[in-house]
């Protein structure tokens, strides 16, 4: 019997389940694979504060940003405090990216066209400028999540956070209405309070319960280079059309170039982000427009072989906001699902607040936006 | 892209593809064929420019020359992703090189045959990525490509009746086989599952080879570790248990180590396209066919290696019908005659190879081979200990190995340690996911970007 079971070993299980061991709680998660193999695995380690609009995600991500810089220093897995530069190709988009870092109240500063090759020496001639954001940073995310799991399960007593893998979740138990466990592959695993961190399955979670989140796929693909020598890249680099491409609404392929190098020596490019349900099939289109807008921001990565790609799912909900707090439609259940691209940006954060939700604190932050009923009152 | 699309394509340019390219080609159909090499051949019939004596290779160079000005022969060809058009055709995406550098080819089909072979299964061991340890493929590749001998004194081991072409290949050539070391055991020359097979002409002349030249065999042997500074100068050759565990050891002086543990079926532009797979006997994934070479996929046909492993015998002859049954698709009035044959022969011919995996499997003892800092992936530099880690942690099979630990993240995408880590992670090998079957330069790979950009529909 646990205080809590936490549904998903990604990282934002693995977050959910480190804050809530360290607040006393006794936490067992369970997951159908391994750690970190579903989204996680599947990601760049983004911890963005940059392509936020103002608003309770950026609250959400200035949060976790600072929660990563302390949990980084545990050890365990890499964490590149690298800063971000958004890239403008016009005078009109530097426009509009000084108009919103201004908005934001993030920590950045403007860079000119001519200043542009002192952050990144390698940039295409001709561009306009852009704005670098100096907290912007990356993780190795499955070790990230590894490393949260081994530490919670190491310093906060013995038997305090257990780990079930290769556990399938069939079944929500509940009995007077209040949830008391979850029926899986191996047994009944019981307990007070269950987290919903199933990320792009939360929607699969949520229904097991009985109650609705509407939560879709949305793929991305990431092409990974052959190991330079030298680094080419400095900074997590992107374009201005990023920050649009997140926000939109379209279902329809949107790519964008996200390039950055990684203590490996490889060159991540991203990203894309298309609504085609959970369709592993790569698309060499998308590939190669990719591989287009990297080489155009970048052109020294003309003569740099790709030696590899992969794909995953985002857990996209409808206002791109993420699901966390208790559901008030079912006592016991709780959501921490539905960050999109920014789960491993904002981990930490939904970790830590849901952690003190469940230890019956106030959260540091107001979890309204994010409240797991919200879409059934817009239908209504 | 332009043109027509071919009515077939066919990717390898071994004893399958050429068989099948040639039955279509023969029939009329419009084939490409690409290959990676230089000239056709493939693994087996690999030749230098004026080609040895081998037993079939005669034939394959008459198939070969038939299928010169017959269908588009594209050597030098690597073929890094099919994928499926909107349209229902097939697009095939391969790179050639010439003097202004790599340049894109792109190819559109209605059919596609995949006969890409295998590639060699080595294990890791102790001093595995010293130079001068090859694998018996790689050793032979040289030998049989340019007449190059890996080495002077040579050592070779593994598991598998591939072992002996190579050996008596070398010693032919003027190495000195210092041994040839057969983990599996029991059988000896004389009981070898060739001659049980009715092959005892093929294995008699090996084994004549082998004796004409004083090249020792010996089973229940196996190379654990190579030693030396810069270079490989000696092996470490154990006595082996019938699990693979060590009894015995003891130092061979050597300057080349030849290893091979069978092959890995190369499957990858099926997976890219969702075909299905199943496990050969010795668990390797292979694409699944039905009795016409169709995998589970429409337009998609496989012959060969990436079927199961059995040999060139079975690579040809399963490339005739998997040509008849294109040729049958594309042109359903032709006639032809029956194909009791072939179906029989490669009946035969299938037993035969899985009897060879079933014979000479690998025994779980590999693994007592390792110590903490033999390096599982060479691409990423991964020694066992990281492996180890990435299991406690939380890895349960070998992809979370690899996400955790990176073997398999590298240049060459697990297809030499792949194997290894499944073994470590306590799983059969999986179907691969490559969609990029090959390093494609992005300036290359950019110019297969459509020409309309949907972003600005989107913005």
């Amino acid at each position: 019997m646990s205080d809590v079971i936490v549904v998903g070993a990604g990282v934002v299980g693995a977050a959910c389940a480190y804050y809530a061991a360290r607040a006393g709680l006794d936490v067992t998660v369970v997951d159908r694979g391994p750690v970190a193999g579903g989204t996680t695995g599947s990601g760049e380690g983004n911890v963005l504060v940059s392509d936020k609009e103002p608003g309770p995600e950026l609250e959400l991500a200035m949060l976790s940003n600072g929660l990563w810089r302390a949990l980084a220093e545990h050890g365990g897995f890499e964490f590149e405090p690298k800063g971000g530069l958004v890239v403008a190709e016009t005078d009109e988009i530097q426009r509009r990216l000084t108009e919103l870092a201004g908005k934001q109240g993030v920590e950045h500063a403007m860079v000119s066209g001519a200043e542009l090759r002192d952050y990144e020496p390698h940039l295409a001639e001709g561009l306009a400028g852009g704005v670098y954001y100096p907290q912007d940073a990356q993780v190795q995310p499955m070790l990230a999540a590894a490393s949260l799991l081994r530490h919670g399960a190491e310093s906060f007593g013995r038997g305090t956070l257990r780990l079930r893998l290769g556990v399938t979740v069939t079944g929500v138990l509940r009995s007077g209405g209040r949830v008391t466990g979850v029926r899986t592959s191996q047994g009944d695993v019981l307990g007070d309070a269950v987290v919903n961190a199933a990320g792009t399955w939360g929607g699969e979670i949520a229904a097991l319960a009985g109650v609705e989140l509407p939560i879709l796929p949305r793929r991305g693909f990431i092409l990974v280079t052959e190991p330079l020598r030298e680094p080419l890249i400095r900074h997590k680099v992107y374009t201005a059309a990023y920050v649009t491409n997140v926000a939109s609404d379209s279902a329809g392929l949107e790519t964008s170039a996200v390039v950055e190098g990684t203590p490996a020596g490889t060159v991540l490019i991203g990203a894309s982000r298309e609504r085609v349900g959970f369709d592993r099939t790569t698309s060499v289109p998308v590939l190669a427009r990719l591989a287009e807008q990297a080489v155009a921001l970048f052109p020294a990565l003309r003569e740099v072989r790709a030696i590899r790609s992969y794909c995953g799912f985002r857990p996209y909900c409808p206002d791109h906001l993420p699901v966390i707090g208790a559901d008030p439609r079912v006592p016991g259940l709780y959501h921490a699902c539905g960050h999109e691209g920014a789960g491993i940006g904002l981990a930490p954060a939904t970790g830590h607040l849901l952690a003190q939700l469940l230890a019956g604190e106030r959260p540091d932050l107001d979890l309204r936006p994010f409240r797991p009923d919200r879409f059934s009152e817009e239908a209504a | 892209m332009t043109g027509a699309p071919y009515d077939l394509v066919v990717v390898g340019g071994g004893p399958a593809g050429v068989a099948g390219a040639l039955t279509a080609a023969l029939a009329g159909l419009r084939v490409a064929l690409l290959d990676s090499g230089a000239r056709l051949g493939g693994q087996y019939f690999r030749h230098a420019a004026v080609p040895e004596r081998e037993p079939g290779l005669d034939r394959f160079l008459l198939q070969a020359r038939l299928l010169d000005g017959r269908a588009d022969v594209l050597t030098r060809h690597q073929v890094w992703n099919v994928s499926r058009e909107p349209g229902g055709d097939l697009t095939v995406h391969a790179l050639t090189r010439d003097s202004s550098g790599e340049r894109p080819v792109t190819l559109r089909a209605r059919r596609l045959l995949i006969a890409t072979g295998a590639h060699d299964r080595p294990l890791p061991f102790p001093g595995w990525d010293l130079p001068g340890v090859l694998t018996a493929g790689g050793a032979q590749a040289l030998l049989k490509g340019g007449g190059v001998l890996a080495g002077r004194r040579v050592v070779i081991s593994g598991t598998g009746p591939f072992l002996l072409p190579v050996a008596s290949g070398l010693a032919r050539a003027g190495a000195a086989v210092l041994g040839v070391y057969e983990a599996n055991g029991g059988l000896g020359l004389a009981r070898h599952p060739l001659l049980a097979l009715g092959k005892a002409g093929e294995a008699a002349a090996y084994a004549a080879a082998l004796a004409r030249h004083r090249v020792p065999y010996r089973t229940r042997h196996a190379v654990i570790a190579a030693h030396g500074e810069r270079e490989v100068e000696a092996v470490t050759v154990a006595r082996l248990d019938p699990d693979w565990n060590v009894l015995s050891t003891r130092i061979v002086g050597c300057d080349t180590l030849a290893v091979g543990y069978g092959f890995v079926p190369q499957i990858e532009l099926g997976t890219q396209l969702g075909c299905e797979t199943r496990g050969d006997p010795d668990g390797s994934p292979v694409l699944r066919v039905d009795a016409a070479q169709r995998t589970s996929v429409p337009g998609v046909w496989a012959a060969g290696e990436p079927t199961g492993v059995a040999g060139w015998r079975q690579a040809e002859v399963e490339g005739r019908i998997a040509g008849r049954a294109i040729v049958g698709e594309a042109r359903p009035i032709a006639r032809r005659g029956p194909d009791g044959v072939l179906l029989r022969r490669r009946r035969q011919w299938r037993a035969f190879g899985e009897a060879l995996q079933r014979a000479y499997p690998v025994r779980p003892g590999w693994q007592s081979w390792l110590r903490d800092d033999t390096l599982v992936c060479r691409c990423e530099e991964v020694p066992l200990a990281r492996v180890r880690e990435a299991l406690e942690l939380g890895a349960t099979d070998a992809r979370s190995v690899k996400l955790l630990a990176r073997p398999g993240m590298g240049w060459c995408q697990g297809r030499v340690c792949g194997y290894a880590v499944s073994c470590l992670a306590g799983e059969a090998p999986r179907p691969p996911r490559r969609p990029v079957a090959q390093p494609v330069t992005l300036g290359a790979l950019a110019e297969a970007a459509p020409e309309d950009s949907p972003d600005e529909a989107a913005q």
